[in-house]
């Protein structure tokens, strides 16, 4: 979906669906920043399916006392009851004309019911599909353009070289390479002197993966990466870094301006977008024992060598699998 | 030769060594029959000539080690006025060789080096004293080629090494020595030494004694230093401030960047004379002369020097630890009800709020995490990342 602007989004059902979850979250985003830009006053409520109970979803959708135009966003609706989903599909059939309403569903089986009934009564669906390895430069050139910036296609191609598959990595690679050459097109040499140091680049793209929820993608990574020689200590740095950040964007105090909240969390702003994605998904506890599991993978890497692989995977599902924990 | 007899551990040499008297009485007998061997006494058997001195940080285990060479040196026993005496006491008598690291090993080439030097007769006319002040750093190469020479020293030598245990030598070493280990000084005697020889107030003697828990040089650093004192108030405050994942990776940050910050003070302070005196040394500046290898041995010192100032890092970070530790010790003794006079008086109002809200076994947990946090730093874990774990663990034990 192009920008929307707020009549396009207001009154109207959009579905997200797709498994590539950087994609999903940023339709969502351009959802609420659409109704945001036209009434700043705007109330916007995120849930998950499952935390719908009876009756939630009509209360959601009923008008609010406080403001004319209300965003809600329903995420893993595979996962809410019948009763709110079928108040969900009731509602579908005459949308409120101030109220924009985002239904995301991953892909999968899984509620596959609720996707094709809201097909059927016509709403606006965005797909968000894993790009083709081909595909990928085409996406980081819309990337840097999205931020100002130009970048040629044999740079673009460069990029998707060094850094690998992981959107989330490419898009944040392209803001901070078209916000430190302010305004210049970024060329192959700029691409090199940044990201030319491969095995790091390589490890955050794990640690991404991992700190994203997805063990397959860390997992796989880490495997290439190890088989390439990257440091095992660089590992556990990456995860470190990508964890505090985290740590210290969830306690962060609410409302403050992105520019703020960076300097609070120690992150280049660019960097706020990977986390806002991030941090769905974790709780204080779940980010504790991660942390946790990192620093022991550490001393483990530092101590017995022979052990480095095992330590890393073993460090991968245990940050994965903390993400769940509430 | 007669001197008189005053109290020992109150003069000479032996003034800087608080609370040890029962060791400087042992000392003070070697002496005399060190004295007696180079006299040609023939009732002197089996004179000691390797020593291993104990004792936990700031005990004063390498001070007492100086002070017992200085004494050996010195044709009075150890009067500390004379130019023995205070030559040995700076690290410059030609008869006794000071190792100390600030690396985090002794490799078994500069041993070499040492065993090669205890192997010759001294320049004067008593004893060649070797004092090794980290022996705990030793490889166990290098420990090997040290053993040879503790074992079967020469006439002359004399072999002193340090170390926190007898566990951090190596056993076949120091079934060698003769083993002497210092006590924690008690905070009364810290605290005379304070008030009577740096002329410092009675109740920040008071206070630094306490608080220092019976090391000395760090007590004198809190009486001198208000950034000390500022930086260990920061330190005990943290306890009471982990409310959240986001508070305990910032309480963590600040911990790293105040360690780092003491130990930049330190090295800010010795790093640009020692480089200076290298530089004139290799005749650097002066017209006319290019010396060789010059740039070599400069950039040596700077490698140095950046071991160094990791070293200190740690040094101050495990000072904090050692803070912490205290906080969690008080609040402990006030659960099991023994604690009087706690090590951190002046927080006992969050020491007293801890004690009631958590059980003993937490607080026994969370001093677990501080030693295991020791323990990661040894092993080279992450200091940031290391520090991290340990205020998780703290503010939520498991
Ligand atoms: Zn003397």
């Amino acid at each position: 979906m192009a920008r929307p602007r707020a009549a396009d989004v207001l009154g109207r059902v959009t579905l997200v669906t797709g498994p590539e979850e950087f994609l999903a979250e940023r339709t969502v985003r351009t959802v609420i920043d659409a109704v945001r830009t036209a009434d700043a006053e705007a109330d916007v409520t995120q849930v998950d399916g499952a935390e719908l109970g009876s009756g939630a979803f009509s209360e959601l959708t009923s008008p609010s006392l406080f403001s004319t135009s209300r965003v809600v966003v329903v995420r893993q609706v595979q996962d809410a009851p019948e009763e709110p989903v079928a108040g969900l599909l009731r509602y579908a059939e005459s949308p409120d004309d101030d109220l924009a309403l985002v239904v995301v569903h991953p892909g999968g089986q899984k509620g596959r019911g609720v996707v094709d009934k809201l097909r059927k009564i016509g709403v606006v669906e965005v797909k968000s599909e894993t790009p083709k390895q081909y595909e990928l430069p085409r996406f980081v050139t819309a990337e840097v353009q999205a931020e100002g910036g130009s970048i040629g296609e044999e740079a673009a191609a460069a990029l998707v070289d060094a850094i690998g598959p992981d959107l989330r990595a490419l898009s944040a690679a392209g803001g901070q390479l078209t916000h430190d050459s302010g305004g210049e097109p970024i060329t192959v040499d700029v691409v090199r002197r940044y990201f030319g140091g491969r095995a790091e680049v390589k490890s955050f793209a794990v640690a991404d993966a991992a700190i994203g929820g997805d063990p397959a993608r860390s997992l796989e990574q880490l495997r290439w990466a190890m088989g390439n020689g990257v440091a095992p200590v660089l590992m556990t740095s990456a995860f470190a870094s990508g964890l505090r950040a985290l740590a210290r964007y969830v306690s962060a105090p609410r409302g403050l301006k992105d520019n703020d909240l960076a300097r609070e969390v120690g992150v280049p702003p660019w960097k706020l977008r990977t986390l806002r994605t991030q941090a769905r998904g974790w709780s204080q506890t779940g980010l504790a024992a991660a942390i946790k599991a990192v620093a022991r993978a550490d001393a483990e890497v530092k101590g017995a060598a022979d052990d480095a692989d095992h330590a890393l995977e073993r460090m991968v599902l245990a940050v994965t699998g903390a993400r769940t924990t509430r | 030769m007669t001197v008189e007899n005053p109290p020992v551990g109150r003069q000479g040499v032996w003034a800087d060594l608080v609370g040890q008297e029962p060791i400087v009485a042992v000392l003070s007998m070697a002496v005399d029959t060190a004295s007696a061997a180079l006299a040609g006494d023939p009732s002197v058997t089996g004179m000691s000539h390797a020593w291993l001195f104990t004792g936990p940080p700031g005990s004063g285990r390498s001070n007492a080690a100086r002070a017992y060479a200085a004494a050996l040196e010195c044709e009075r026993g150890g009067c500390g006025e004379c130019s023995e005496c205070r030559t040995t006491l700076a690290g410059s008598h030609p008869d006794v060789t000071l190792v100390r690291t600030e690396q985090l090993s002794i490799k078994v080439d500069e041993v070499r080096e040492l065993v090669r030097k205890a192997a010759m007769s001294p320049t004067g006319r008593r004893w060649q004293v070797l004092v090794v002040e980290d022996a705990d750093r030793l490889t166990e190469q290098a420990a090997d080629a040290l053993l040879k020479s503790v074992e079967e020293p020469a006439a002359r030598t004399i072999w002193l090494l340090c170390a926190p245990t007898i566990e951090d030598v190596v056993p076949t070493i120091r079934s060698r020595c003769r083993m002497l280990s210092l006590r924690t000084p008690p905070p009364g005697a810290v605290a005379a030494v304070l008030t009577e020889r740096d002329g410092v107030p009675e109740d920040v003697a008071t206070f630094a004694a306490r608080a220092s828990q019976g090391h000395i040089g760090r007590a004198r650093a809190l009486a001198a230093d208000e950034a000390t004192r500022s930086r260990r108030r920061d330190v005990l405050a943290l306890p009471s401030r982990l409310h959240d994942i986001g508070a305990c990776v910032m309480a963590a940050a600040q911990l790293i960047e105040a360690a780092d910050e003491e130990a930049a003070a330190i090295a800010d302070r010795l790093d640009p004379a020692e480089r200076a005196g290298l530089e004139q040394a290799l005749g650097v500046g002066t017209r006319g002369v290019r010396v060789r290898g010059a740039a070599a041995s400069l950039k040596e010192l700077a490698d140095q020097h950046k071991t160094r100032r990791k070293r200190f890092q740690r040094d101050a970070l495990d000072r904090s630890l050692t803070d912490l530790m205290s906080f969690y010790r008080d609040v402990l003794m006030l659960q099991t009800g023994s604690g009087v006079v706690l090590v951190n008086e002046e927080v006992r109002r969050d020491v007293e709020a801890m004690a009631h809200r958590e059980s003993a076994e937490n607080t026994l947990r969370r001093i677990e995490a501080i030693l295991e946090c020791r323990e990661a730093l040894e092993g080279n874990v992450a200091p940031l990342l290391a520090v991290e774990s340990l205020m998780l663990d703290l503010a939520r034990p498991e």
